[in-house]
């Protein structure tokens, strides 16, 4: 506990630098994937090939990845940009799918009814389809975050990773500091937890509907 | 005025849906188009609305070319009531019916405040407002659907076999709902059904299209069921069309004779025929059959159960229908007529609504 609360301060700020490699890739994956995922829906042919990609990227080991990263953007070794377009990656592989099966599965009576009352297809979109998809898109955003809260400490092997420092520090002193790699796993976990607690609350705020239905 | 001129939907596997369809439908009445599946009753009245677009012809609505305005547009200015709602589940009731009105730019508080008033037309207490489409009961749903298509108030509603879903009393109830409405509002209503006798039931004019998208017949219901133009219409409309032919002739004139009543409570005398046993309101509530051996004072027990009723109104007689089905359904084979206020005023019998049948259609009521 003692060398917890020695670092406190440290932790504190680590723990946002974390959230920050963690959840800009869960709200830039989310922008990317709403494009992709409506064309999914859209087109057929398209599902085939998107739907069956970010599955095989969502295979891609992290630290594979992560060590890619540097190569293929011509970044360098310790920009954070690495983690985070990585991150970003598993995040729409992660979407993609969540978000085109949601879109699929608005009833083709409301969308009739969306069309027959003067939507037009983009309004018909923003309006209708997205909102009813908010339930299915907000669970995959919360498996996301939290994913991407844990996977952020795996790019401490190249040397950004968050409260994933304090992992490999304690592990490589000698002898190894437990009481540092327990701290940082536990605030990980912690992190992770109010996120998806947050995201859920949010969920709930956004879908009202959803909520009511089911207490009829 | 809805036209359709020499209209065709083919599909691209070559189907035909809807084969050279010639049609006018008239203004401020409601025009049921009915048929069996796969007759395209549905995808004519999508195509008025450019839901479909029409392989060849031309559909004018008040003389001017569907094709000449967007289809979002033109979908704005005309109402459509589908199967089940089609509510948007993510939206409350108000919501979902200042749907339309807010699309045309209306303000927000302004589209809700109409939409309040909407639930008060289509019958729908306010508390149910903020509520969300699974919060309520699909006759509920149904009506917060026609308060949908009305929002914008567009001459035209366009209804896709609005009420098949619900059950058979509820359905009744919206049926009865929607004529009194639009006494009301007078609209241009083009109503698909499968449903004959809901088609016969709302339709000023009836339109009957046969499989494969041709118009068999169209005439006022009246006239289908005295006068089908061949054997499709004839078995479509059903074999106890005579029947039902009854309900658009006006019972005025039959004969409403007086009935002896007993009231409940009362002494049972030495029976000799079937009596109608009263209340202290001399509202019907059974038969005293004529082998009866009921000593001492009648109780409800005692009754045989009376069939249907005849309103015989002064103002408002009601249909040779009513008034013979009354005595058909009787045990004692003479009908009940009551009045307004639901009183015994007297008896009719089978002959006396044939006797009235018949002189109608010496005078040509009946279409022959």
């Amino acid at each position: 506990m003692n060398w917890i609360i020695d670092h406190l301060p440290q932790l504190l700020s680590v723990s946002g630098e974390h959230l920050q490699l963690a959840l800009v890739p869960v709200a830039v994956g989310l922008l990317l994937s709403l494009p992709l995922a409506w064309v999914a829906n859209r087109w057929p042919v398209a599902r085939a090939i998107l739907v069956p990609v970010s599955a095989l990227l969502y295979t891609i080991p992290s630290l594979a990845l992560f060590v890619m990263m540097p190569l293929l953007l011509g970044t360098k070794v310790l920009d954070p940009i690495n983690v985070q377009a990585a991150l970003t990656i598993y995040t729409v592989a992660l979407l993609v799918r969540a978000i085109a099966d949601a879109l699929a599965a608005v009833p083709e009576s409301v969308i009739q009814a969306a069309s027959a009352m003067g939507y037009r297809a983009v309004g018909r979109f923003f309006a209708v389809e997205l909102p009813l998809a908010v339930p299915v898109l907000i669970a995959g955003v919360r498996v996301a975050a939290v994913s991407n809260i844990s996977l952020v400490a795996v790019g401490q092997i190249i040397g950004v990773g968050g409260l994933g420092f304090f992992l490999l520090q304690g592990f490589q002193s000698s002898p190894p500091n437990y009481q540092e790699i327990v701290g940082g796993i536990v605030l990980i976990v912690v992190l992770a937890l109010v996120v998806d607690g947050l995201l859920a609350l949010a969920g709930r705020a956004l879908a009202p509907w959803n909520r009511k239905a089911v207490s009829r | 005025m809805i036209e359709f001129q020499s209209v065709t939907k083919r599909y691209d596997d070559g189907t035909v849906a809807v084969d050279e369809l010639d049609l006018t439908i008239d203004d401020g009445k409601i025009t049921v188009l009915v048929g069996p599946s796969g007759c395209g009753k549905t995808t004519s009245l999508r195509m008025i609305n450019r839901m479909v677009e029409a392989s060849s012809g031309t559909i004018l609505v008040d003389g001017a070319d569907i094709r000449s305005q967007r289809p979002a547009a033109l979908r704005r200015g005309i109402g459509y009531v589908i199967q089940n709602a089609g509510l948007f589940p993510h939206r409350t009731v108000l919501d979902n019916i200042a749907t339309v009105p807010i699309l045309l730019g209306t303000k927000k508080a302004a589209a809700r405040r109409r939409a309040e008033e909407l639930l008060d037309t289509v019958g729908l207490p306010r508390e149910l407002a903020k509520r969300y489409p699974a919060q309520l009961s699909g006759g509920q749903q149904q009506r917060v659907g026609v308060a949908r298509a009305l929002a914008a108030d567009p001459p035209v509603l366009l209804m896709d076999e609005p009420f098949s879903a619900v059950d058979p009393v509820v359905r009744d109830d919206l049926q009865e709902e929607l004529l009194r409405l639009q006494s009301e509002l007078g609209k241009t209503i083009v109503f698909v059904t499968h449903d004959i006798d809901e088609a016969i039931k709302l339709g000023d004019k009836v339109a009957v299209l046969r499989v494969g998208g041709k118009l068999a017949q169209y005439d006022t219901p009246a006239t289908l069921l005295a006068k089908p133009v061949d054997d499709f219409v004839a078995g479509f409309v059903g074999r106890d069309r005579g029947y039902r032919a009854l309900g658009f002739l006006s019972a005025h004139g039959v004969e409403v004779a007086p009935l002896s009543t007993l009231t409940l409570g009362e002494p049972a005398p030495v029976v000799t025929g079937w009596t109608v046993v009263v209340d202290e309101r001399r509202r019907p509530l059974g038969w005293l059959s004529a082998k009866s051996t009921v000593e001492g004072e009648i109780r409800s027990a005692d009754l045989v159960a009376g069939g249907s009723l005849y309103v015989a109104d002064s103002t408002a007689a009601g249909s040779l229908r009513a008034a013979l089905d009354s005595a058909l359904s009787s045990p004692s084979g003479t009908g009940i007529a009551v009045d307004a206020e639901g009183a015994v005023v007297g008896g009719v019998t089978a002959d006396s609504v044939l006797k009235v049948l018949d002189a109608a259609r010496r005078s040509g009521e009946v279409p022959s």
